[in-house]
């Protein structure tokens, strides 16, 4: 029959889709793995590629020669900050992407719906508060997680309500950005000019605050998360067709939403507790890898973390090469250096 | 047999089922008529358990809808709701293959991918499989959202007015495939449709729905009237049999009298006009 030799035929072509998603998968893993090493590299101290490659393949038990101060620095400096970019990017990416699908609006992300804003908030109340006494190390991350966690179980009762649409769950997120941030800024305000200063330099977000014990934990956190995800991938990918089709092909919404929100929540919540406001990358992130693989969660959920883990990876090499010596903070370089990268993305699109 | 007993359904002061009853046979095409606004869509939604009503039952083979019950009973459900707008990075054969969504797994076997496409390929639209579902029309996205509902292999399907962006082929293509189907594997289909003759056509039983009820309910040859029209819709129609026994709609244009009165109106208007420049 000639339609048996077109359906093969169909098959193949899908195939092929599913190769080049494969392939590109593969390269952003190789691009990463490159910004990754470059951020071990740089530094007050520049260590040759060289240098970093030996270090990191001694440290994974292969027999190479390493200099002692190379192999300090790799270990208990850089490597902390360098694994940390990749995790908290990732994460962002995925609770990016997720957002996006749940709403069914691209611009949609945790830092949008207030959930960043209120972890701000918690952290600024801390600081304010005098860490209640305790460790700020300790505190000040636990004041950002309850507070995100707050505010994100508002919109999850929300998101319970039965005929709840997303356009009002974005609203009722961006209602709650302002909130937060008016909160922030009452916290800014009555503080003195110097715990001011402490807050602002949290909010700016930065990287230097891992450590090995805290990047073990967002790892756990995010990837255990993400592996829940994909367990989901293929009702998400329904739930894109709109609310009432994912119904009708058995989805449970309300159950699929809650559960997504909360698992993105957690995420975020934890990412922002121990980096501070890492802004835009949940929506670039997956807004790149929707236009480089479709919107198959198989393949989109994953390249939203390898891109947002490139994207803040890198970030964190120029926020150290933009001023030799000194370090940018870099919530501020993720926007300068991504918004004009997004604009192009649009505008290319439209074309 | 989907069973409805005593249904009533509300939003508010508007009445959409008062009291409703009817039963739904195996391996029969079902079509509802009725005006804009009279809840159609209500009654398919409550059917699938989307809407909860005021009172009243939905039974299938003897079992009702309940809470407890909507998993499984959706499970047995196709439905294909009456958006037909499809704005997403997924290729045709990937919206098909939703349609088994409970089958897919992280790796697509070849046997899953082939029984989607040959969903595609019996309404003919196999060469649109690899396509980007954003580059359709919204008729060739009706008739992939139709292969999707397909896929489910439903013991009941539902479509919300499914032929409403179709040209003349891909109507009789839909409707065709659907009454085979339905025959074929003992469904009970349900559709909402508008055009009467298409519902005369396809229809082994025309439920005709007015003010939350069911105002007549059969064989569209038996029951759709010149009266009837006139009752429901308010519009004058003659009706015939055809050559095969099946009743013909032929509306009278309104407009043809009401265009000729306003042409008479604008002579006198322009004549008075020159008659006062005089």
């Amino acid at each position: 029959m000639l339609n048996s030799a077109l359906i093969t035929e169909a098959v193949n072509t899908q195939r092929r889709f599913e190769k080049r998603r494969w392939f590109v998968l593969t390269s952003l893993l190789l691009l990463l793995l490159c910004s990754f090493v470059f951020d071990i590299a740089t530094g007050p101290s520049l260590l040759g590629i060289q240098d970093v490659s030996n270090a990191l393949l001694n440290m994974l038990g292969l027999p190479v020669d390493v200099a002692r101060t190379t192999e300090v620095i790799v270990t208990n400096l850089r490597l902390p900050i360098a694994l940390m970019a990749v995790i908290v990017g990732g994460s962002l990416g995925v609770g990016g992407a997720e957002m996006q699908t749940l709403l069914n609006n691209p611009m949609a992300s945790p830092y949008t719906l207030g959930m960043a804003a209120a972890a701000g908030f918690g952290a600024a109340l801390m600081l304010y508060a005098g860490s209640l006494g305790m460790s700020a190390e300790i505190a000040v991350p636990v004041g950002a997680f309850v507070c995100c966690m707050l505010s994100a179980s508002l919109l999850f009762g929300l998101a319970m309500m039965r005929h709840i649409t997303s356009g009002q769950l974005i609203l009722s997120g961006i209602a709650l950005l302002f909130l937060f941030q008016s909160l922030l800024s009452l916290v800014q305000f009555v503080s003195s000019p110097e715990l001011s200063q402490q807050i602002l330099f949290w909010l700016f977000g930065s990287l230097t605050k891992a450590t090995w014990s805290n990047v073990a934990i967002t790892a756990v956190v995010t990837l255990s998360c993400t592996a829940v995800l994909m367990k989901d991938s293929w009702k998400l990918t329904a739930l894109r067709l709109g609310e009432e089709r994912a119904k009708s092909l058995g989805v449970n919404v309300t159950q699929l939403r809650l559960k997504t929100l909360i698992i993105v929540a957690v995420m975020t919540a934890t990412a922002t507790s121990f980096v501070g406001i890492i802004g835009f990358i949940g929506i670039v992130a997956p807004n790149i890898a929707r236009m480089l693989v479709g919107e198959d969660q198989r393949y989109f959920l994953p390249l939203s973390f390898l891109v947002g883990a490139f994207l803040l990876s890198s970030a964190s090499v120029l926020s150290k090469v933009i001023v030799p010596g000194a370090l940018f903070p870099i919530g501020i370089v993720t926007a300068i250096i991504g918004v004009p990268f997004f604009f192009w993305l649009i505008i290319g699109k439209r074309r | 047999m989907l069973e409805v007993r005593n249904l009533s359904l509300a939003f508010d002061d508007l009445v959409l089922a008062d009291n409703m009853n009817f039963t739904l046979d195996q391996g029969k095409t079902h079509v509802i008529i009725g005006p804009n606004g009279t809840g159609k869509s209500s009654l398919l939604k409550t059917l699938f358990g989307d809407i909860q009503p005021q009172s009243g039952e939905v039974l299938y083979q003897s079992a009702a809808l309940t809470k407890a019950t909507l998993n499984p009973w959706r499970q047995r459900f196709g439905y294909m709701p009456q958006d037909i707008n499809l704005d997403v990075g997924l290729s045709v054969l990937e919206v098909v293959l939703l349609g088994q969504l409970n089958a897919l797994s992280l790796k697509l076997g070849d046997s899953l991918l082939e029984e989607a496409l040959q969903a595609l390929d019996q309404i003919g639209l196999l060469h649109l499989a690899n396509r980007d579902v954003r580059t359709l029309s919204g008729g060739q996205c009706q008739m992939i959202l139709f292969a999707q509902a397909l896929m489910r292999k439903p013991e009941i399907l539902m479509l919300d007015e499914p032929v409403s962006a179709l040209d003349l082929h891909f109507q009789q293509v839909l409707l065709d495939h659907l009454d085979q189907q339905t025959k074929q594997k003992g469904w009970i289909s349900l559709m909402i449709l508008h055009d009467l003759n298409l519902a005369a056509q396809y229809a082994d039983n025309l439920l005709v729905l007015k003010g939350g009820k069911v105002v007549a309910q059969g064989a569209p040859k038996d029951i759709l009237t010149a009266d009837l029209i006139e009752d429901v819709y308010g519009v004058k129609a003659d009706i015939q049999l055809d050559s095969l026994g099946v009743p013909f709609v032929r509306t009278q244009r309104r407009g043809a009298r009401a265009f000729m009165s306003m042409k008479d109106t604008l002579v006198t208007s322009e004549q008075s006009t020159k008659e006062r420049a005089l």
